[in-house]
């Protein structure tokens, strides 16, 4: 009865949500060094959740040589629910790591120190997605209509609906799409890399569905950005830039080479014993092209942009979920 | 091209292709028909195997339904204790054998107020029953599927297919039933539901047996694979997703066909089994759809097999009929090349080469029996060509004696009286065949008198030769008796006239010429009248005289009339082979033309006047001479003028 196919979203905000015990920093971040002087510089990297597309960059990166080339010997940990991204951060199981913008605040906020060296996913890949055949043609058709969300990433679909001025009825959505599937709801929550893809290949034709990126209408939370603890960041700044440069050339060599990314990919699948989809790891590919590069700029990639950030916090803090936010340029590490 | 090749190739290229185009036209219909028969068969079959495996699916989820539509209506009536839920539950998971569990879950705070989760379960553990609470703080049954869809629905709803984590990974799928209140009856209090193992499920369907290499799938609501022959892909892939993998748009349509409950037939192709025929049809019960896979290279196994060996016996076939066609169309072109040899022999002259006997009844036969025919009448042709050329031969060489002996009858030296310087003669004479009809004669009856003669027998050749020689010799004896030329007329008509069955006659004009006073006594039988030329050059016609032609009747008489002759006048006699002679356009050369001719000439030697009107007639004639020539140009130099001599043979050949 009780059924476990679990979102890896969920998940992380759960383990998220349980988590924040704040940890003394000093526990953590020891272990990045110079690589100026004793070889090269050690970063232990681990991925917000168990291996997939959502990581090709990273993999690219290290497969290519990008890290070594920049005098980095960087691993790359197994991720997934075994090692939840943000208790590896706190417990110092990692040196860098990958988090949403949202998490990392509400982490900053239970007073763990940490920053951002490079926003990766800078283009929120949340979608409202509904039938065509049940009339919604824009958002304002959506008001009054049951709209399924995740409750723990209510925030942004919520400033959404307070953007559009809209009042549908929320349902809790879980980790499945079969809510809006069997019609129970008019429209859900999916991401573009993930359960958007789930829709399709549940029969569903993209022509037959209608959607909306709050991230289209100025609601953009930014999502995967590469954090350290501040600790260990200010032992080796530019470790972390050299990680957060080498990682975006990693993202565009994946998209330039999607097969030898996907390939890659299914190959760290494999060695976590994970069931590979090579139809869907080339779609959450794609998807990430525009996540990471939503202005089509690739010497924009890594940007955190202070209004999605300033928009974002000010928007958690207004929902009650944090109750301070740092100034973005001591939050935000440039590596520009 | 083809109008190039022997007549063998000719034969074998049209047979063979219009063989093989009759054979393609029969086996593609046969492949069709096969194919049709094929597929309706495979139809049908899956039809029968789908409706069986459909009722007894059903066979598994009807009861469920019923039980838990039940239990619902229960609840609905009014909210019993918890102890009559239990029961309920247990009775329910004891009756209905396919139930693993069961559970009624409320909406929150709705059993008992103060209580937010009430969700008792009772579920079957080897021979015994066990009661157990859905909720808890880890487990908000609320956000769960099976208990979120009925409840937004409204309606009793399969939940999609999953594995349960505490009963040894099995396959189920949940029934809920939602359940109102029983006094406010708008509203949903919770769900009623029971948990089904589809392990039976999957038993009928993997049970499905189908050729050596067929299967069949049970896919879920969502595409999801519930059964498949590779375990791997059960509740793994559905689908949709291997459509993407192979880039297969048809088999995502017919996904999309299969889950909006569609029945149908169609060929899909499949990344493991290539092309198949697919039958699929929904499950009423919960909406899943179950689809069979007849792997078309096996189903087209026999008649692929079949066709090879059509084909294979075909080509043999084929052969056969080309060595066939060769050996017929060999035993047409050898004899007709023999043939076509043998006529080449013999269209070069080779009248015994051998032509090959007729061995056949049909047209080569009768071909070479033709041919064979051909050469022996060609044979007996060129035997008889060759006995009549001879003949031929023979007789022209007699005629050319006949000719020699009529000439030499001919006075042919000129002049004939070189002692004589009164007169002179000229005369010749041109046969159109080898032997003429015409005559000319002329010879001293005395010291003082000249006897000349022309003469033309009716027809020519040896008759008109021989009565000319008689009607000649005639005239010279006669004329010699000194009698009047109409004298000798009659006499020769006499004596012509006498025997002569042939009815052959002769014109002729006589005449005698006294040397000494140029005076001329003449009679005519039918003849052409002569010209006089005057020594001054004028030239004209005597007044025709009257006479019938010489041999036809006994006793008819002739006239005579006179002429005077004055030194250098003379007297030109022809027969009508020359007014008569054809020009341009049958045109006739005339007397006008002869007369024309004749106008001034008297100063030139006769035998240049002769020959000049000769000359004149061969152009006009073109060279074509219908009849005898003959012409005689008496010129009388007085009685003491002296003359040129000449003296040549004129007699022309």
């Amino acid at each position: 009865m009780k059924q476990k196919k679990i979102n890896p979203l969920l998940t992380a905000a759960l383990l998220a949500g349980m988590l924040l015990v704040p940890v003394p920093a000093a526990l953590s971040g020891a272990r990045a060094e110079r690589g100026s002087s004793a070889g090269p510089a050690k970063l232990r990297f681990m991925p917000l959740w168990s291996p997939q597309a959502q990581f090709a960059g990273y993999y690219m990166a290290a497969k290519q040589g990008f890290y070594k080339k920049r005098g980095l010997d960087v691993e790359i940990l197994a991720g997934g629910p075994q090692a939840p991204a943000e208790k590896t951060l706190r417990t110092g199981g990692c040196d860098i790591t990958l988090l949403w913008l949202s998490s990392a605040l509400k982490m900053r906020d239970s007073g763990f120190q940490l920053v951002n060296v490079g926003q990766i996913v800078r283009k929120s890949a949340l979608l409202l997605v509904a039938k065509k055949s049940s009339g919604v043609k824009t958002p304002a058709d959506l008001n009054g209509k049951k709209v399924s969300i995740w409750p723990d990433f209510d925030t942004q679909p919520k400033a959404f609906f307070a953007h559009e001025k809209i009042r549908p009825k929320i349902i809790t959505q879980s980790h499945s799409v079969n809510l809006f599937l069997t019609g129970a709801v008019t429209a859900a929550c999916a991401m573009t890399y993930n359960e958007y893809h789930t829709i399709l290949n549940s029969g569903f034709n993209a022509g037959e569905l209608v959607s909306f990126a709050p991230a289209d209408y100025g609601i953009n939370f930014p999502e995967d950005g590469l954090y350290m603890t501040r600790t260990s960041y200010e032992k080796n700044p530019e470790a972390a830039c050299s990680f957060a440069k080498a990682s975006v050339e990693g993202w565009l060599y994946a998209f330039e080479h999607p097969r030898e990314a996907v390939a890659e990919t299914i190959e760290y699948m494999h060695k976590a014993r994970l069931p590979a989809n090579e139809a869907h790891q080339t779609w959450m590919l794609n998807a990430f092209k525009t996540a990471l590069l939503p202005d089509g700029r690739p010497d924009n990639a890594g940007l955190l942009d202070e209004k999605d950030y300033t928009f974002t916090a000010q928007e958690l803090k207004r929902a009650g979920i944090i109750k301070t936010f740092p100034d973005y340029k001591s939050f935000y590490k440039n590596c520009k | 091209m083809i109008k190039n090749k022997s007549l063998a190739v000719k034969l074998m290229l049209i047979f063979s292709s219009a063989t093989v185009a009759v054979f393609l036209v029969i086996f593609g219909f046969n492949y069709a028909t096969a194919r049709k028969i094929i597929e309706r068969n495979t139809r049908t079959q899956a039809e029968l195997i789908v409706q069986s495996a459909v009722f007894r699916i059903e066979g598994v989820l009807r009861p469920v339904m019923t039980s838990v539509g039940s239990l619902a209506g229960f609840m609905s009536e009014g909210v019993p204790a918890q102890d009559r839920i239990l029961r309920m539950l247990r009775d329910t998971v004891a009756n209905t054998p396919e139930i693993f569990g069961s559970a009624a879950a409320f909406e929150p705070y709705n059993y008992l107020p103060g209580r937010k989760f009430f969700a008792p379960y009772c579920y079957r553990d080897g021979g015994k029953f066990r009661n157990s609470w859905l909720d808890g703080s880890d487990y908000e049954y609320f956000l769960q599927d099976w208990y979120q869809i009925p409840v937004e629905l409204e309606k009793p709803v399969w939940s999609e297919p999953y594995y349960d984590e505490g009963g040894g990974n099995i396959l189920m799928a949940t029934y809920s039933f939602p359940f109102r209140n029983p006094v406010l009856k708008a509203r949903v209090d919770g769900v009623v539901t029971a948990d089904v193992s589809l392990e039976r499920l999957t038993r009928i369907v993997s049970g499905i047996k189908i050729l050596k290499t067929g299967y069949a799938v049970l896919v879920s609501k969502s595409g999801t694979f519930v059964t498949h022959p590779n375990t791997q892909l059960i509740m793994n892939e559905s689908v949709f997703s291997l459509a993407e993998a192979a880039g297969n748009a048809p088999l995502r349509e017919l996904g999309r066909r299969m889950i909006a409950g569609e029945t149908g037939f169609s060929l899909i192709n499949t990344a493991t089994h290539g092309s198949c025929w697919v039958y699929y049809a929904p499950i009423p019960a919960n909406g899943w759809s179950i689809a069979l896979f007849f792997p078309r290279g096996e189903l087209m196994a026999d008649i692929s097999r079949l066709n090879r060996e059509t084909m294979f016996l075909s080509a043999l076939g084929l052969l056969v009929l080309v060595f066939v066609i060769l050996c017929i169309s060999r035993s047409i072109t050898r004899p007709l090349a023999a043939m076509s040899a043998a006529a080449e022999l013999i269209g070069s002259g080779d009248f015994d080469a051998p032509v090959p006997a007729p061995e056949t009844e049909d047209e080569i036969g009768r071909l070479a029996g033709t041919l064979r025919y051909m050469q022996n009448e060609l044979k007996e042709h060129i035997r008889r060509l060759t006995e009549t050329t001879a003949a031929k031969q023979r007789f022209e060489s007699e005629l050319n004696i006949a000719r020699d002996i009529q000439l030499s009858f001919l006075p042919k030296l000129f002049p004939p009286f070189p002692d004589n310087h009164h007169f002179d003669i000229y005369a010749l004479i041109q046969s159109a065949k080898e032997v003429g009809g015409d005559l000319y004669d002329f010879q001293m009856l005395d010291e003082d008198h000249v006897f000349f003669v022309i003469g033309d027998v009716t027809g020519k050749g040896v008759p008109a030769a021989l009565f000319m020689a008689v009607t000649k010799t005639l005239l010279k004896v006669t004329a010699t008796k000194n009698v009047s030329p109409e004298q000798v007329l009659a006499e020769v008509n006499d004596d012509l006239s006498e025997g002569n069955e042939k009815a052959m006659f002769v014109t002729t004009f006589i005449g005698t010429l006294n040397i000494r006073t140029g005076d001329i006594i003449y009679s005519n039988g039918g003849h052409n009248t002569p010209l006089v030329i005057r020594a001054d050059g004028t030239a004209s016609y005597l007044e025709p005289l009257e006479g019938m032609v010489v041999g036809v009747m006994k006793g008819m008489t002739f006239r005579k009339a006179t002429l005077k002759l004055n030194p250098g006048d003379m007297l030109f006699l022809y027969t009508d082979g020359v007014t008569e002679a054809t020009g341009p356009g049958n045109e006739l050369y005339g007397e006008a033309r002869l007369l024309a001719d004749l106008q001034g000439v008297s100063a030139r030697p006769i035998k240049e006047i002769v020959h000049g009107v000769l000359g004149r007639l061969i152009a006009f004639s073109n060279g074509d001479q219908a009849d005898d020539i003959t012409m005689l140009l008496l010129k009388y130099y007085g009685p003491e003028h002296p003359r040129e001599i000449e003296r040549t043979n004129n007699i022309l050949r």
